[in-house]
């Protein structure tokens, strides 16, 4: 009884995916859902559903990306600053997100001025 | 169409054109935080303002107006509709007033009519009785330093109360507006276009003489609370235009252009704006 039982255990383990794999597509979902209701115009719920999938998965850059816009929508800058620029360490390479990081930079950038002056 | 927008197109279309299906273009509204707290106001008075420069333009009238129309449009500030003071000449009658009493004994109360100047008005420099900014000659404001003589008029919080008494303490908005003319020469960098004997087009770098008119708005919002007259926040900005000299402009055209430049700003001050963009989102 005890050997069969260890036999399945072992069965399971070798067909099962990897750990990671099922947090990435577990935070894919996550990404996947809140754009869908981004698009919508429902930017609460996306920005939850992106802080959902970036616990799940903290090494998706994309994830982090939208995670960032919908900080940016909701005027959290420091926040999306932060999102932005863990974004684009996990893909320093991607133009979008590059390009994103730059129009939130300007407006951030002239907000500090203003609040400076 | 600003360099970025247009990188942002050339980027966006560079995707497409890779077929790659993982991003969504979405427009959002990044909301700018108000500079001022002001939610203890529900009236805003837009009292007047000192201005000078131009003879063209009435840059008092012009602006509050200007002023009334945007804060109704675009914040839930209730606007008092109300007459706009001449404090140019309020600030100068008051100023030349006590220039005439004598040191030492205190200026008498001034009566409260609307729009008149209460108790304590600024007090003008010595030596500037002569050429007070009542007089014929001394009424308009010509310069930058003509406008430094009316300037203690907005600290003057015992004048700003009793203003905001008469009308149940609003937040009042005033300051000073300097519209001028301006005139500029000299040599200009341009790039100009020649072609040689075969016909090839080159392009050569010109400095050529060049005369060029316009104006220059520098206008200074102070914001004051009508339950104290004291000063909340004030704010200075600066915005030139120049046209070729052949080009006729008129003055309030140019006077409207360059207000347009600065009104983001100045709403700024007082509610959230949003800049409306895009972002794209990854899968």
């Amino acid at each position: 009884m005890f050997f069969r039982a260890l036999a399945l255990l072992a069965a399971i383990l070798a067909f099962a995916p990897p750990a990671s794999a099922d947090a990435r597509s577990d935070s894919k979902a996550q990404v996947e859902f809140g754009i869908k209701v981004a698009q919508n115009g429902l930017w609460k719920e996306a920005t939850y559903r992106w802080e959902k999938a970036v616990q799940l998965d903290p090494t998706y850059a994309q994830a982090w990306n939208n995670l960032a816009i919908g900080y940016e929508h909701d005027g959290r800058f420091d926040d999306a600053d932060k999102s932005y620029q863990r974004a684009l360490k996990l893909d320093p390479k991607s133009v979008a997100i590059r390009q994103n990081y730059d129009l939130f930079k300007e407006i951030n950038d002239r907000t500090k001025r203003r609040r400076d002056r | 169409m600003t360099a970025r927008s247009a990188a942002a197109i050339a980027s966006l279309a560079l995707l497409s054109a890779t077929g790659c299906t993982n991003f969504y273009e979405v427009p959002i509204e990044t909301p700018i935080q108000a500079k001022l707290d002001v939610s203890a106001f529900r009236r805003v008075l837009v009292a007047g303002f000192i201005s000078g420069g131009s003879d063209d333009v009435d840059a008092n009238m012009e602006t509050v107006r200007l002023l009334r129309s945007q804060l109704r449009s675009k914040t839930n500030l209730r606007i008092i509709e109300a007459e706009p003071l001449p404090l140019v000449q309020l600030a100068g009658e008051q100023a030349a007033k006590t220039a005439a009493a004598p040191a030492a004994t205190p200026a008498p109360e001034t009566p409260a009519t609307p729009g008149a100047l209460p108790a304590t008005p600024p007090a003008a420099p010595a030596g500037e009785e002569a050429k007070s900014p009542t007089s014929k000659e001394g009424s308009t404001v010509r310069t930058k330093k003509d406008l430094e003589k009316f300037d203690r008029i907005f600290a003057d919080a015992a004048f700003w109360k009793k203003l905001g008494e008469e009308y149940e303490s609003p937040l009042i908005v005033t300051g000073t507006v300097m519209f001028t003319p301006q005139q500029t020469s000299g040599f200009v960098n341009e790039q100009r276009e020649v072609y040689d004997q075969l016909g090839r087009r080159q392009v050569i770098p010109t400095r050529t003489y060049k005369e060029r008119k316009g104006f220059v708005l520098e206008p200074k919002f102070v914001f004051i609370d009508g339950r104290t007259g004291a000063t909340i926040y004030s704010e200075t900005y600066r915005r030139e235009v120049l046209y070729s000299s052949q080009q006729t402009t008129p003055a309030l055209a140019s006077y409207f252009e360059l207000m347009d430049q600065l009104l983001p700003d100045f709403l700024g001050a007082l509610s959230t704006q949003k800049i409306r963009g895009t972002r794209i989102l990854l899968r």
